[in-house]
């Protein structure tokens, strides 16, 4: 039964969200934990799209930094700028850096396409921390409160804003990368993965393509960042760091190389495990995060999404048995 | 009269050898030409010139009056010439459909970026062309779980799917069981005429340049040797003494 399939399917992420979205109200402990999930969640979703073409990134956490600083150098210059603007401007810096840096990084693949972006990031990490009065050096910038059509609002209000922006932009932006991917500009980004040989020889410039879902990588990073910065109120240049590309790279092999959902799912497990496990198990998160990706690699490659999906394939056959 | 395709001193080496050498040949819109000749003879390299994938270091190629040698093999596809290939080049993660949907997506200059890849219009629009190769039942299927003709006639199909004036063919029976040969030609020249697209193909059975190919040119240590009918060239003792390797 088909209409079986897809009820048992989306059921189970519907009830999720439905229970996200009274989060502010049934359980206000986890609300800035979960806005900060959804925020790397968005940027992980620009690993996963890159992770399409078979490319994996190694330095997107550019992005997410410059979009964060772009945000801070809004808010130092326009005090009390509106928070409209301070996105505007922040994912506006973050899409002309993925243009200038794409038109070099869509030139290469696989390890030079990594390595050449870890070293654009590094760059970037190595001029916030150097140029200090410009950006605090390691201490980084703050990002006082915005306004908010221009009204001023208190902590609380402004928490709750920005978690149903975070979750807002989580699906819409989660509804277009899927909607891309599927698009004939998506499919021709995917075949750089087989054969970029009869991608010429369609009339297509592979460069062009792949620079095409590189910017759209630097515009998701981007906005996790800016989220990040805005609900943190402070942007440093760990933002920028290589660990924090990795991290992002860990949560989308968690999620399922390539699957957009599986990437917010993971980044909610992995803020949460992070969270309590480095309050519980101290220094050994790192320890028990390994651990965690090494079972997934070895034992569910498919990551979060690979699971959930046989699991939902199982119930369906078993189903249809039982019909 | 302006020519389809035309060469003029075509020069290439790799090395000490000749792969091309002063080729100068004219094609003609609705005259399927095969290339003949031993291994190593040039022919592959021709096309690879005719496509841009290899700039010749003397002569130039035309395509509709025009010169398109210093093109890029992507700006040559663009002006009509498409390109199929002795090793199917598909995209292996697809369905043989979503191959042509994403051919027909790239002939279309990706009009629409949003709109879905499965336009119900365009879609159609393969379909015809899947049935035209007697490949609809496996529309569905990745391409890689397909027979090794079934590949060859999906990857032609991607090339036909572009709507070429010139379609540029290496060796299009090449890993086809042999039972098979004569229906996947059959398939194919049906397929072209009423695409109306004109092709050359490197071939090497001369059953089918026998068969199929209005004009045969033959190569030799990178030289156009001989041009005619098939009739009149298969016959030569030239050529069946270096190409077809029988005792006149």
């Amino acid at each position: 039964m088909r209409g079986g399939q897809i009820s048992i399917r989306f059921i189970i992420p519907a009830v999720l969200l439905l229970l996200l979205a009274f989060v502010p109200f049934g359980a206000p402990g986890l609300q800035v934990l979960l806005t900060l999930a959804l925020a790397k969640g968005i940027a992980v979703m620009g690993i996963t799209v890159l992770l399409r073409s078979g490319q994996v990134a190694f330095g997107h956490a550019l992005y997410f930094a410059i979009a964060a600083y772009g945000g801070a150098f809004t808010l130092m210059l326009m005090p009390g700028a509106d928070l409209n603007v301070v996105f505007l401007l922040g994912l506006n810096v973050a899409v002309l850096s993925g243009v200038i840096v794409g038109l070099f990084a869509a030139r290469y693949r696989f390890t030079f396409f990594a390595m050449l972006n870890l070293a654009f990031s590094m760059i970037f990490w190595s001029i916030l921390e150097k140029f200090y009065h410009y950006t605090g050096g390691a201490d980084g910038m703050r990002l006082p409160r915005p306004t908010v059509f221009w009204m001023e609002l208190e902590r609380g209000p402004y928490e709750i804003l920005m978690f149903y922006l975070a979750l807002g932009l989580a699906l819409g932006l989660g509804w277009f990368s899927m909607r891309w991917l599927e698009s004939p500009t998506g499919q021709l980004f995917r075949t750089i993965k087989t054969n970029e040989t009869r991608l010429q020889y369609l009339g297509m410039s592979p460069q062009r393509v792949m620079l095409t879902g590189y910017v759209l990588s630097a515009l998701l990073c981007g906005v996790g960042g800016i989220i990040m910065g805005l609900v943190q109120n402070v942007v440093t240049p760990e933002y920028a760091f290589w660990v924090r590309s990795g991290e992002m790279v860990f949560i989308a092999v968690l999620g399922g190389a390539g699957s957009v959902p599986g990437a917010l799912v993971a980044a909610a497990i992995y803020e949460i495990v992070r969270t309590y496990a480095s309050a519980f198990a101290g220094d050994i998160w790192q320890l028990v995060l390994g651990t965690f990706l090494l079972i997934i690699i070895l034992f569910a490659p498919g990551g979060i999404a690979g699971i959930y999906n046989s699991v939902m394939d199982r119930i369906a056959g078993k189903k249809e048995e039982g019909e | 009269m302006t020519h389809l395709l035309e060469t003029k001193g075509l020069e290439i080496r790799f090395g000490g050898v000749v792969a091309a050498d002063k080729i100068t040949l004219q094609i003609d819109a609705g005259r399927n030409l095969a290339i003949i000749g031993p291994n190593g003879a040039g022919k592959t390299t021709f096309l690879n010139i005719c496509a841009g994938w290899l700039k010749p270091a003397k002569g130039k190629v035309y395509f509709e009056g025009r010169d398109v040698t210093p093109l890029s093999p992507r700006q040559i596809t663009r002006r009509g010439v498409a390109r199929a290939f002795q090793i199917p080049q598909l995209f292996t993660e697809h369905t043989a459909l979503e191959n042509l949907l994403i051919a027909a997506a790239a002939r279309d200059r990706l009009r629409n970026p949003i709109r879905a890849l499965k336009d119900r219009r365009q879609r159609a629009e393969m379909m015809h062309l899947l049935d035209l190769i007697d490949c609809t039942d496996v529309a569905h299927r990745q391409v890689d779980e397909l027979s090794k003709g079934q590949r060859k006639l999906i990857d032609i199909a991607v090339a036909l799917a572009l709507e070429p004036k010139l379609l540029l063919m290496d060796e299009p029976t090449s890993g086809v069981a042999s039972s098979e040969k004569f229906d996947v030609m059959e398939i194919l020249v049906k397929a072209l005429a009423e695409a109306e697209v004109t092709a050359v193909f490197v071939v090497h059975d001369m059953g089918i340049v026998e068969k199929y190919a209005d004009e045969v040119a033959v190569w030799n240590m990178g030289k156009l040797e001989m041009r005619g009918s098939p009739q009149d060239v298969l016959e030569h003792p030239d050529v069946i003494r270096d190409v077809i390797g029988e005792v006149a």
